[in-house]
């Protein structure tokens, strides 16, 4: 037998997870379970370690999430549990996603499920990284986010709404208020967070930019 | 290092006319400059966050950082917005032995075979093994005319600095800009303030354009050109060859600065004409008039401006795990003391790791393998200048030394002149184009804590494929003369000597 760098092929088989759909347009609310990743100064290296930066493609990544602490843990992580095999929330605490810049972290997370994250604070890169994939990043009180991490630990199968509108996270009759600065919010909110589609809309600008290149028009090369 | 340290080091100093560095909180706007024209010429839009949306002239791509660019392209289902304008080769992950395929390598292969299907499959021209144009991205731009004033060029790779050399605005992108220049011919960004880097004099006899931006990061710092376009100019710069401003635009983002370029001037003109891609006849006359109306006027204002002396230059070489820490061959590795209090954490880690002692001398410093080669030194006069030193003379013993040209056409045009046997007869190993051990995603790779000569630019902890291998950054000539001797040397010993058999033995080390 072959052995092999996958946490999956070391778990209990488990409900295999329903894929939702990625990001797209406005980004109003999420919903959905939670996982609870706790610690300060979780690195990009911790949500994807570097072997499987080696890669053409992102679409395998979501598998390989926190791949290294899910093996060392042996289904017993956060994220393995079956209850919550369709985790949108991740619950985590300062200074998540610090280290290298590298895209493929966010990337994993969103191949995970995950649609938004909630923390006490994150490196600026990856807030970034998150924003460009439609994936807000919203902060909490250090003591709202124990009461959360405790919450879903309790209780893995827990809903939990969270509405970018009124930046408030709901759970069991009970609310959290949640902090995004406004530049971020307003873009996720009317859907313009997505660079490239916005790059694309301008498709007319683009042309008239083209046609008074003269390297494209004076002296094209033939 | 900020530039208060600058007034105690002779070869730079403040201009008379009274500027200062400027804090984040000032913001002046640089007017007139090349970079502000082509700046306008290729905006498109403003978008909501305050960015620009940028037209790319140019947008160049490798094995290594366009595959997952093209998955997401599908995935938004979109195609290439404009196909001509996007050029493709295969560098980084090649090997420099056999080139044969398949690879030997599995992954290797499989992102050559990928990067292959997807040109294939969006009608992109690729530049493949033995087409004879294969080579560096940022060799073989300019060398096939691509490159031109002017022009706006993007590659997912920070070297992409090297362009600016023509006058072009030309900068690296990470991936996700990779599948928005793919999808939109354009890309989201943020103006850049200016810097005029203002040279004075000629570089010194055995004294190299490496040598020069080495000496200028060492000054400036290796963060000091952040938020800034850099601007080269000044006699010294004027008389500098093209493959000359490559090199020096190449590492100005190992200086912080995104982007480095030179104004474009009849030295540009003369190396571009009869290049393949290049205007021809009629066009041609229309290119050098606008080529010449894009640099910076005497109207032009800069947000900040530096100046240097090349005349007070010596051969440089890096002591250190940044190429900020480098210091001329005659002098001695600072010790904590001559250096700034924010430097000292980086200098007492760069000790410990490269094994240096604060004061020794960096001629005499035993090397295992020599490396000439990269996007910064891998072109025909970066080959020129090395041969001109291992003409006649022997690799030390037990040195490897090799020698990796950047493109196929700047290894034929080696050939041709004869310097492949050059470096053969002294005992280098004449090798295949890539990126090599610049990078070491291919076999070449230091072992262990080996410790390099090497005409790269990046001399990082663990850059050229061991964890705890050492790198030392140097010209071409250095390199030439590190494995001649076995040990660090002053290549001007060497270039005023005639040849004649080298020792076996590394000589002592001179202190
Ligand atoms: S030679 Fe080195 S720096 Fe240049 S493109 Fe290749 S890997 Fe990057």
């Amino acid at each position: 037998m072959t052995t092999s760098t996958s946490p999956t092929s070391s778990r209990p088989s488990s409900p295999p997870r329903s894929h939702a759909a990625f990001p797209s347009g406005p980004i109003r609310s999420v919903q959905g379970q939670a996982a609870v990743i706790s610690g300060d100064d979780i690195d990009t290296d911790r949500i994807i370690p570097a072997r499987f930066l080696k890669c053409i493609s992102f679409e395998g990544l979501g598998e390989q999430a926190f791949a290294d602490d899910r093996l060392e843990l042996a289904g017993a992580h956060s994220l393995d549990r079956p209850e919550r095999r369709d985790a949108r929330i991740l619950f985590v605490n300062r200074n998540f996603g610090c280290g290298s810049s590298r895209e493929h972290a966010p990337q994993s997370l969103m191949r995970w499920g995950i649609r938004a994250v909630v923390g006490e604070s994150f490196a600026e890169i990856f807030f970034g990284n998150c924003l460009a994939l439609g994936i807000p990043c919203l902060q909490v009180s250090h003591d709202s986010l124990v009461d959360l991490q405790d919450l879903s630990t309790a209780d893995p199968a827990l809903d939990f709404q969270l509405d970018l509108v009124t930046a408030v996270l709901k759970a069991a009759d009970r609310h959290w208020p949640l902090e995004m600065a406004p530049g971020p919010r307003h873009l996720l909110l009317s859907g313009q967070w997505d660079a490239t589609s916005q790059l694309v809309a301008h498709d007319q600008e683009l042309r008239a930019t083209a046609a008074r290149l003269p390297y494209l028009v004076n002296f094209a090369p033939s | 290092m900020r530039v208060s340290c600058c007034e105690s080091r002779p070869a730079v100093s403040r201009p008379p006319f009274g500027f200062r560095l400027l804090g984040s909180a000032e913001v002046t706007v640089s007017s007139g400059t090349l970079y502000d024209k082509v700046w306008d010429l290729h905006r498109v839009a403003e978008l909501p966050g305050g960015a620009t949306q940028l037209f790319i002239g140019l947008h160049l791509i490798h094995e290594v950082t366009s595959p997952q660019a093209f998955v997401a392209l599908r995935e938004l289902g979109l195609g290439v917005r404009h196909p001509e304008r996007t050029v493709a080769t295969v560098d980084h992950i090649v090997p420099t032995t056999s080139q044969a395929r398949p690879f030997a390598d599995p992954l290797a292969e499989t992102m050559l075979a990928t990067l292959e299907s997807h040109c294939e499959e969006h009608g992109i021209r690729l530049h493949g093994i033995g087409s004879g144009r294969q080579g560096i991205v940022h060799v073989i731009a300019p060398e096939l005319g691509l490159t031109q004033p002017g022009m706006t060029v993007a590659c997912g790779d920070s070297h992409t600095s090297t362009h600016g050399a023509f006058g072009a605005i030309a900068f690296g992108i990470g991936t996700s800009q990779v599948r928005d220049v793919l999808a939109a011919q354009s890309l989201s960004i943020d103006k850049l303030k200016v810097r005029r880097i203002w040279v004075e004099g000629r570089l010194p006899f055995g004294v190299y354009a490496k040598d020069l931006i080495l000496h200028m990061i060492r000054q400036l710092g290796v963060k000091g050109g952040v938020g800034y376009a850099y601007e080269f100019a000044g006699p010294a710069i004027e008389a500098l060859s093209m493959e000359e401003r490559m090199t020096l635009c190449n590492m100005a983002i190992e200086g912080g600065a995104r982007c480095g370029y030179v104004n474009p001037d009849a030295t540009t003109f003369a190396y571009l004409h009869g290049r393949p891609m290049a205007p021809s006849r009629a066009n041609w006359e229309r290119a050098v008039a606008w080529w010449q109306s894009l640099a910076s006027g005497p109207e032009a204002h800069f947000d900040d401006e530096v100046r240097f002396d090349a005349s007070a230059l010596a051969p440089t070489v890096t002591w250190g795990i940044t190429p900020g820490q480098g210091i001329g061959i005659d002098e001695a590795v600072p010790t904590p003391e001559q250096l700034e209090p924010n430097e000292r954490p980086l200098a007492e880690q760069a000790y410990l790791y490269m094994d240096l002692t604060p004061g020794a001398a960096m001629a005499g410093l035993p090397v295992d393998v020599c490396f000439i080669g990269s996007c910064t030194n891998g072109r025909l006069s970066d080959l020129r200048a090395a041969a001109a030193v291992a003409r006649g003379r022997t690799v030390a013993s037990g040195i490897k030394a090799f020698v990796v040209p950047g493109s196929e056409q700047v290894a034929r045009a080696a050939e041709a002149e004869g310097l492949d046997q050059v470096f053969r007869a002294a005992g280098f190993e004449w090798r295949e184009p890539g990126c090599s051990m610049c990078l070491a995603m291919n076999p070449d790779r230091l072992e262990g804590r080996q410790i390099s000569a090497s005409s790269s630019n990046r001399n990082f902890k663990g850059r050229q494929g061991s964890a705890v291998g050492r790198t030392l950054l140097m010209s071409p000539a250095m390199v030439a003369a590190a494995a001649v001797r076995g040990h660090v040397t002053d290549v001007r010993e060497l270039l005023l000597a005639p040849p004649h058999p080298e020792p076996a033995q590394p000589e002592p080390a001179l202190s």
